[in-house]
């Protein structure tokens, strides 16, 4: 395996970071991988543009920045506006198909799906909508090992929300893009 | 696991892992006032010194946030702050002093785009030069730079060992994407860490003079306030009772001393990563950051049939010259990639007496594309 690289967009309170943060805990700590995760936000927090990266290698990793992506996650307009132009060719898009919907050419990479903020909305809390998009990756990118991913969400997310975080991740690994 | 004993294998931000690395060296009092992108190291400290008995102080300003740990390293307590290029500027008073009154302490530098506030979330590594002689005259310093979590964690524990046998403050040089960088860090149990503590006097009374040192020695043994000593501190120049002394003698002594206690141990300080220097053409020196992201432009170059080597300083200051200076007589030229317009590259040109020098500035807030880095590789080659 060679490098994996993850770029996540979207914006501040949708959880961007802390997705990146999951994929790099299972990668590294759950895979036995190694994992460098950084992240970019603008002065403003809660609203403003908001990505992160994670890259994802057997090696040490030396270049920690995402120049160009194997993987794109978008879960905004903007952040799929931004960051399309460095998806590689053969590599994956994952979008919340709710929230992006001006789309350009998708024909050099594979384009995967998913509602993830509705779905959120429907399982109970808006809140997981990344770790619903985070379950979808596994499944449509294999990102991690979707049992490497699930001990990361339950490490990272506050222990009453357990259930409904697995929840999601669930629901979004057993969807079925389109 | 007790609060106080967490080791093990984590998924840590840089930031997270220096706060920890402190914790593991046993500095209990943390004074500073928040700043992105070092507000992360204050965050931690915020709750973790509470549960340790430690002493967590958030500051009206970083000029307050400084003479709070050098209060706190006199009253025998391991100490550190943590800001940016902003919060230095205005800590280099208090760091001067620090430095006169030789008081040992860390403080961090997480490293942002400047001058003044510059870029607050983005990077730079543009304020090497302030670590060396941003307070006013002439004095030692040690500066240490990690490229990563797991080594921001080391040296941070290093710092404190360097602060308490050398009696100065430590600077780390960290920078916003390796303070904010999240990777794995394994923390040892605290039983297996190297700690030096810094040596007190066991003279009683008025028998101990707080400047006095062996003919051998640059570094006075120390007393804690309360402990029953008579002495006196103060950043004027003094002598050996640590009263003021005008004369030129004593200044010449004194200030002669603080140098030398870092240049005459900088073999025991360098410290550096070399990889394939020694049939190299070509040099590329970096620290931070940016020695993890030449990387694969050294990669790419050397698949051109070129000899490059790696240098990457730890330690910044103080400055390897003698080995610079040496290499020079081998090499057809160094090129030194850095996130600023050239701090570190004059001193290499400095030393470097025998060979060229490439600059490769850079103002922060983005890195050196791949194929800058390759084509002042090229030129230093096929100058030669």
């Amino acid at each position: 395996m060679k490098e994996l690289r993850v770029k996540i967009s979207g914006f501040g309170g949708q959880g961007i970071i802390l997705s990146s943060y999951i994929v790099g805990k299972a990668a590294s700590i759950f895979d036995g991988k190694n994992a460098s995760m950084t992240q970019a936000y603008g002065p403003e927090a809660r609203g403003g543009a908001c990505s992160s990266q994670v890259v994802i290698s057997p090696q040490e990793v030396d270049y920690p920045l995402v120049d160009e992506t194997e993987i794109l996650i978008a879960m905004s307009q903007e952040g799929y506006d931004k960051f399309l132009h460095i998806l590689l060719e053969d590599g994956i898009l994952l979008y919340d198909s709710d929230l992006v919907t001006n789309l350009q050419s998708h024909k050099n990479f594979k384009a995967k799906k998913i509602p993830a903020t509705r779905i959120a909305e429907e399982l109970g809390k808006k809140i997981v909508a990344n770790i619903v998009m985070l379950g979808f990756a596994t499944a449509q990118a294999k990102i991690a090992s979707p049992e490497a991913m699930k001990q990361a969400i339950i490490g990272s997310v506050p222990a009453k929300f357990k259930d409904l975080n697995i929840k999601a991740f669930d629901y979004g690994y057993n969807y079925k893009g389109e | 696991m007790r609060i106080s004993d967490m080791h093990g294998e984590f998924f840590l931000q840089g930031n997270y892992a220096c706060a920890e690395a402190a914790i593991s060296a046993g500095c209990r009092f943390f004074g500073a006032y928040p700043i992105t992108p070092a507000s992360e190291i204050a965050e931690r400290m915020s709750y973790r010194l509470p549960q340790l008995d430690g002493v967590f102080v958030q500051f009206e300003d970083e000029i307050a946030s400084m003479a709070s740990i050098l209060g706190a390293s006199w009253a025998g307590v391991k100490s550190m702050t943590a800001t940016s290029g902003p919060g230095i500027s205005l800590m280099l008073e208090n760091i001067g002093l620090g430095m006169m009154m030789e008081t040992p302490c860390v403080v961090v530098n997480v490293q942002r785009g400047s001058p003044s506030t510059g870029l607050p979330t983005s990077w730079g590594q543009s304020d090497m030069m302030q670590a060396r002689w941003g307070s006013h005259g002439d004095y030692g310093s040690i500066a240490l730079c990690p490229k990563s979590p797991q080594e921001y964690f080391d040296l941070t524990i290093k710092a404190f060992n360097f602060s308490e046998k050398y009696r100065l403050p430590v600077f780390i040089m960290a920078d916003a994407v390796v303070g904010h960088m999240t990777e794995k860090v394994v923390i040892p149990p605290s039983e297996e860490l190297e700690l030096i503590e810094r040596k007190y006097t066991n003279k009683k009374g008025d028998q101990y003079k707080p400047y006095e040192c062996c003919d051998d020695e640059f570094v006075p043994d120390f007393a804690k306030a309360g402990d029953g000593h008579l002495y006196h501190s103060t950043g004027l120049t003094h002598n050996e009772k640590g009263y003021p002394d005008m004369s030129v003698e004593t200044h010449i002594k004194l200030v002669n001393r603080l140098i030398n206690k870092i240049r005459d141990n900088s073999e025991e300080i360098i410290l550096l990563e070399k990889r394939d220097i020694d049939d190299a053409d070509v040099i590329v020196i970096s620290y931070g950051i940016t020695s993890r992201t030449v990387i694969p432009a050294i990669e790419k170059a050397k698949k051109k049939g070129i000899k490059i080597g790696y240098l990457r300083l730890i330690t910044v200051w103080p400055f390897p010259e003698k080995l610079i200076l040496e290499l020079s007589k081998k090499v057809a030229g160094f090129v030194v990639a850095e996130l600023n317009m050239g701090q570190v590259a004059l001193e290499v040109d400095r030393c470097a007496k025998y060979c060229t020098t490439k600059w490769l500035p850079h103002p922060g807030g983005g890195m050196h594309s791949q194929s800058e880095i390759i084509k002042a590789i090229e030129e230093v080659a096929h100058a030669k």
